[in-house]
């Protein structure tokens, strides 16, 4: 925090003593009051954002938990599609996504599909490896109980995955601002990405970074949101610490 | 004999070509309290995984009620040497988890559990999470979800090696009650020599691995006991010739 505020400052010194051009490097000060004065343009264009982002996001949530629970209850499909997942992982996304808007168009879409395809992958791998940190006891237990393997799943495996999910989840919420902001830049009507793009050629550095202020605090609130649901989500790890 | 409830004859059981289980034959009647002592590492939890069909034996036969294990219809309660409670489930829902896999409603099933929880010491700890106990608390609740499972027999894996001394004894006083009460079924695995005389009717002495029953005990010390029963020249003589048995096995 300390650190912040020594860097903004010698920040602001820099750009009012050196005498270089805003259109270069704007203060802080001027980035801060362009930002209040452009908010309701700032605003307008936060919205589609955080559209695309928590559209994606919940298509990514649905689809990785199918594919998680499928891959858990059939081996076989998770030694045939990980790879396919993994290779997911290698596309580039500044060549993916103005292809995608390219095939979809310049709507929601093609940035829900692009958000869900930067956070999906996360959040699978913290779902499979929740799975297999079931403690052997536990599962053993409910063996000897008769329990079908669903009802094992259900009862064991699933609640055990909760806190791995919940840190697949602060990591890919952290990718899902960016992705989407990154799907506008290559292609939209509205949205930070295409505000970005546009100040930018207007020669307007303090409204990009006026942005990117607004995306920075825009995954810091959804941040805040996936502690807060892991806090509801898992009243009895916060019970143990208090204890302890 | 012919109350036998469960019977294992000639188990062997070998793991990656290392033999664990040698040949074990015993038999637990019913109602009644036996327990398995052995060195650690020779196969003991074996013997339960085997019951509870985690495992299958390589040779032999384990008969429940006269018929194979597979066939008959039987049922175990298991209790884990860890006490395996749901970190995520309160502590009734854990109590109570053997009867909804069961099938019966999470309601009903905590209808069923919430009347023991003073016997168990547990009151006024129904809606806590299992973090929030004790070691000792957490082995209570985990018995409590064992017993309330009113299964054919009880299969201990032992369930208080993990507690300090002091606790130990008190839930050993504590459980030795409660079966005076019930007359469930049991078979118990332990090391603690101490904790099986206190316990069983029965002790059967393995030996270290291949593991072969070494010797089998009657305790003779009336019911109900208590810790200071333990102090009887019976229990003494048994105490110290089950530890000469599990020391010295080749002078027996």
């Amino acid at each position: 925090m300390l650190a912040a505020c020594a860097f903004l400052a010698a920040w602001e010194l820099y750009a009012d003593l050196s005498g270089i051009k805003p259109s270069i490097l704007p203060a802080p000060s001027r980035i801060a009051i362009q930002g209040w004065l452009n908010r309701e343009m700032l605003i307008a264009n936060t919205w589609p954002t955080l559209g695309a982002t928590l559209g994606g996001f919940a298509l990514s949530l649905a689809f990785a938990f199918a594919a998680s629970i499928l891959m858990d209850f059939a081996p076989f499909m998770r030694r045939a599609l990980l790879p396919i997942f993994i290779a997911s992982q290698t596309l580039p996304l500044v060549a993916i996504a103005p292809l995608v808007v390219l095939w979809f168009g310049f709507g929601l879409l093609p940035k829900i599909l692009l958000v869900a395809l930067v956070t999906f992958f996360p959040l699978l791998v913290a779902l499979l490896q929740g799975y297999e940190s079931t403690d052997r006891d536990i599962a053993e237990l409910l063996t000897s109980m008769k329990a079908s393997r669903w009802r094992i799943f259900r009862l064991a495996r699933l609640p055990s995955s909760l806190p791995y999910f919940f840190a697949g989840l602060r990591i890919s919420i952290t990718y899902a601002v960016v992705g989407a902001i990154f799907a506008e830049y290559a292609g939209a009507a509205r949205g930070l990405g295409i505000y970005i793009l546009n100040a930018k050629n207007n020669f307007r550095p303090d409204l990009v970074l006026a942005a990117v202020v607004v995306s920075a605090v825009l995954t810091l609130c959804l941040f805040g949101l996936t502690l807060l649901i892991e806090r509801l989500a898992m009243p009895w790890q916060s019970s143990g610490e208090r204890r302890r | 004999m012919s109350d036998d409830i469960l019977e294992l004859r000639n188990i062997s059981k070998s793991f990656d070509g290392m033999k664990v289980l040698g040949d074990i034959s015993l038999s637990v009647a019913k109602g009644e309290f036996v327990s398995i002592v052995g060195p650690s590492g020779s196969g003991k939890s074996t013997v339960l995984r085997l019951l509870t069909q985690a495992l299958r034996p390589d040779s032999g036969t384990l008969l429940f009620d006269g018929a194979p294990l597979d066939e008959a219809p039987h049922s175990f309660a298991f209790m884990p040497q860890r006490d395996a409670l749901m970190p995520w489930r309160r502590v009734i829902d854990n109590a109570a988890l053997g009867l909804e896999v069961q099938g019966i409603s999470r309601k009903a099933a905590r209808a069923a559990v919430a009347p023991l929880f003073e016997r168990f010491g547990l009151a006024g700890f129904e809606n806590h999470y299992p973090s929030e106990l004790s070691g000792g608390m957490r082995q209570r609740a985990a018995l409590l979800r064992t017993v309330i499972q009113t299964q054919d027999m009880l299969l201990l894996d032992e369930p208080f090696g993990a507690l300090d001394a002091l606790t130990r004894t008190q839930i050993q006083e504590w459980l030795q009650g409660m079966w005076t009460e019930h007359r469930w079924t049991a078979l118990l695995i332990t090391h603690d020599v101490r904790e099986a005389v206190f316990l069983s009717d029965r002790i059967y002495v393995l030996s270290a691995r291949p593991a072969r029953i070494i010797r089998e005990f009657h305790v003779p010390l009336p019911r109900p006991r208590s810790i200071a029963d333990l102090g009887s020249p019976a229990a003494q003589a048994i105490e110290t010739e089950i530890l000469q048995t599990l020391l010295h096995p080749q002078e027996t």
